[in-house]
C-alpha cells in the first residue's frame, strides 16, 4: 500500500468514525443512534484494517474483523432488542423510543461538540508531535469521539442513549489505543471486548428491569425514592 | 447560440490574442447560460416534481411565460412605500448577475479571476438578500416584516457555514480564490474524497438550501402566512418587479447549485491551461459540462423534495446549527488528518 492511499484510506475511516460519533448528538430517533453507533463500528474496523495492512500484518486484521463484529453487529443488535422489548402500558411508544427532552438542547449540544473537537485538537498537540504520521495525526479524531461521549452521557436521559455514550468512550479509547501504539496484545484486546459485551448485557436487563418496574427508562425521574 | 458562431469565426484572430479572449468568451457564454438557463432550471425541478407527485405539469418553459406576462404589466408601488421596496429587486438582480459573472461554473480563466474571492461572493449573495428583506419590512405590512425577520435569522445561520465549509476547502489550496480551488481540485480528483472535502460538500449543500428557501427550510410554493419566509417578503411585489425576483431567485439557485457542481465535481470546468482552439473546445465542454452537472442537481433536489416535509421554524436553527458543525469539522479535518501540512 503506498503512502498517500494508505493516508487517504485512513483519513476516510477516521471521517467516518468521527462523523457517527457526532450525528449521535443530532439524531433524537434512538433507533438512528443505534443505527449510528454501527456505522461508527463498521468505520472502527476499517481503520484498524487499514493499518493492519499498512503493516502487513495478519493478525492485526484478524482483530480488526473481531472488533468490527462486535461493534458493528452485535452490540447494536443487543442494543436493539433492548429497545424492542414490549412494554407493560403507560408510556407510548413513540414517547419511549426518542430522546424528548434532553438536558442540553440539541442546537446547543452540536454547538458544544465543535468546542469540544478544538479542545481535543488542542490537547492533543503534544502527542502529534512526538511522531507525526498518519496514524497519531487522527489522534485528536478519537479524543473528539470520547469527549462527545462524555458529553452524550452527562446530557441525554434516556437508559439506551446513556449505554450509547458509555460505548462510543469505549470505541474512542479503542481507536486511541490503536492509533497511537499501532495493536494492542491480542489478550488485552480480547479482555477488553469481553467487558464491553458483558456492560451492555447486564445494562439490557437493567433497562428491561427498569421498565417493567417503573414502565419508562428515563433516568431523572429514578432519583427520588417511592414507596 | 450565438456564442458559438461568433466564436468560430474569430478562432483565427484569437491564437494571437491569447487566452484572455478566451476567457471573456467563456464568461459571457456563463452570464448568459445562467440568465437564460435560470428559470429552465425551476422549470425542470417543478416539471420533475410534478410527474413523481402524478401530475402533468406546466412543461419547462413555463417560469419564462411566467416571466414574459410579468414583465408586460404595469408596474406598481404600494401606497407609503419608498426607495428601498424600489431598489430590492434590482440589487438582488444585480447581485446574482455578478455572482454569475464572478464564480468559476465554465471555465476558472475569466478575466475577473481575481474578484472570485469566497468572501466577495458570500457578501454579495449576502448584500442581495438584505436588499430583499430591507424591501419586505418597507412596506410596513405584517407579512413582510415577519418575512424579514425570518429571511435575517436564516441568513445569520447561513453564512457562517458558507464561509467556514469553502475555508476548509481553501486550507488546502492556500487561497480563498475560487478558481485557484477548482482548478487544484480538477488536477487532484482524489481530493474530492479526504474526509475535509466530504463534510464541506454536506455542510454547503445543507446551507445551499437553506439559501435557496428550498423544501426542508422554506416551501418556494406556498403561501402559508405560519410557515413562508421568502415569500412573506415579496408578498407586495407585482409586475416586472416581481419578475425580476422571481428570475434572480432562480439564479441564485443555479449559481449555487452550479458552485456546488464545480467544487465537488469538477469535471469539465476549463482552466485554460490549452491554446487556441483546444480552449475553445475545453469552453464548449465547460459550458455542456456545467448544463448537465446543474440540471442533474437540480433533478436531485427536486426529487428529494417530493419525499420531505418541511422542517418547522424552531427546528430549523437546529439543522443549520449542524451544518456549521459540519463545517467546522471539515476545517478542523483539513489540520488533523493533513497534519496542518
Amino acid at each position: 500500500m503506498s503512502d498517500s492511499l494508505y493516508a487517504q484510506w485512513l483519513a476516510l475511516a477516521c471521517g467516518a468514525f468521527l462523523l457517527a460519533g457526532v450525528l449521535v448528538l443530532w439524531r433524537r430517533d434512538l433507533a438512528a443512534i443505534v443505527r449510528l453507533f454501527a456505522l461508527q463500528g463498521v468505520a472502527l474496523g476499517a481503520m484498524v484494517v487499514v493499518l493492519g495492512l499498512r503493516q502487513g500484518s495478519v493478525h492485526l486484521v484478524a482483530v480488526a474483523v473481531g472488533v468490527g463484529a462486535l461493534r458493528a453487529g452485535l452490540l447494536p443488535y443487543l442494543m436493539r432488542r433492548a429497545l424492542d422489548t414490549p412494554r407493560p402500558g403507560g408510556e407510548t411508544a413513540a414517547d419511549e423510543a426518542r430522546e424528548t427532552r434532553p438536558l442540553v438542547n440539541v442546537a446547543t449540544s452540536l454547538l458544544a461538540a465543535a468546542v469540544l473537537a478544538l479542545v481535543a485538537y488542542a490537547v492533543s498537540q503534544p502527542i502529534v508531535r512526538l511522531s507525526p504520521d498518519p496514524a497519531t495525526r487522527a489522534v485528536p479524531v478519537a479524543l473528539t469521539v470520547l469527549l462527545v461521549g462524555f458529553f452524550v452521557l452527562v446530557t441525554r436521559r434516556r437508559a439506551l442513549s446513556q449505554v450509547v455514550g458509555f460505548l462510543l468512550i469505549d470505541n474512542a479509547i479503542t481507536a486511541t489505543a490503536f492509533l497511537t501504539t499501532s495493536g494492542v496484545p491480542l489478550v488485552v484486546e480480547l479482555g477488553v471486548s469481553l467487558d464491553v459485551l458483558l456492560a451492555v448485557l447486564v445494562l439490557q436487563v437493567l433497562t428491561t428491569r427498569m421498565r417493567a418496574a417503573f414502565g419508562g427508562t428515563d433516568l431523572d425521574e429514578l432519583r427520588e425514592l417511592h414507596d | 447560440m450565438t456564442g458559438l458562431s461568433s466564436a468560430g469565426l474569430s478562432s483565427a484572430g484569437l491564437n494571437a490574442a491569447g487566452p484572455d479572449a478566451v476567457g471573456l468568451i467563456a464568461t459571457v457564454l456563463q452570464v448568459v447560460l445562467v440568465v437564460v438557463g435560470a428559470p429552465l432550471l425551476t422549470g425542470l425541478m417543478r416539471q420533475v416534481r410534478a410527474r413523481m407527485e402524478g401530475r402533468a405539469g406546466a412543461g419547462v418553459l413555463q417560469p419564462w411565460r411566467d416571466l414574459r406576462k410579468l414583465l408586460r404589466k404595469e408596474p406598481i408601488d404600494p401606497r407609503g412605500t419608498g426607495w428601498p421596496f424600489r431598489l430590492a429587486p434590482l440589487v438582488l438582480a444585480g447581485t446574482a448577475l455578478v455572482v454569475a459573472a464572478v464564480v468559476p461554473l465554465v471555465t476558472t480563466a475569466s478575466p475577473l479571476d481575481s474578484a472570485a474571492d469566497l468572501f466577495a461572493v458570500t457578501a454579495l449573495l449576502a448584500l442581495g438578500s438584505v436588499a430583499l428583506a430591507l424591501g419586505g419590512l418597507d412596506t410596513g405590512t405584517a407579512f413582510g416584516g415577519m418575512g424579514a425577520s425570518r429571511e435575517v435569522t436564516v441568513l445569520a445561520l447561513v453564512e457562517p457555514t458558507i464561509l467556514v465549509s469553502v475555508f476548509a476547502l481553501s486550507v488546502r489550496a492556500g487561497s480563498t480564490n475560487l478558481g485557484t480551488i477548482v482548478g487544484l481540485t480538477e488536477a487532484d480528483p482524489m481530493r474530492v474524497l479526504s474526509p475535509a472535502s466530504l463534510l464541506a460538500a454536506v455542510a454547503l449543500a445543507l446551507v445551499t438550501i437553506a439559501e435557496t428557501g428550498r423544501i426542508p427550510v422554506d416551501n418556494p410554493s406556498t403561501h402559508l402566512e405560519l410557515t413562508m419566509i421568502h415569500e412573506a417578503m415579496v408578498l407586495e411585489y407585482s409586475g416586472p418587479d416581481l419578475a425580476l425576483i422571481e428570475w434572480a431567485s432562480a439564479a441564485r439557485l443555479t449559481v449555487l447549485l452550479g458552485l456546488l457542481g464545480s467544487l465537488f465535481l469538477p469535471w469539465g470546468v476549463a482552466t485554460g491551461g490549452a491554446a487556441g482552439m483546444g480552449a475553445l473546445v475545453a469552453v464548449l465542454v465547460g459550458v455542456a459540462a456545467f448544463a448537465a452537472k446543474t440540471a442533474v442537481l437540480g433533478m436531485l433536489l427536486a426529487a428529494g423534495e417530493v419525499f420531505m416535509a418541511k422542517l418547522r421554524l424552531f427546528r430549523i436553527p437546529e439543522l443549520l446549527a449542524g451544518s456549521f458543525l459540519l463545517a467546522l469539522l471539515a476545517v478542523a479535518a483539513s489540520y488533523f488528518l493533513a497534519g496542518g501540512a
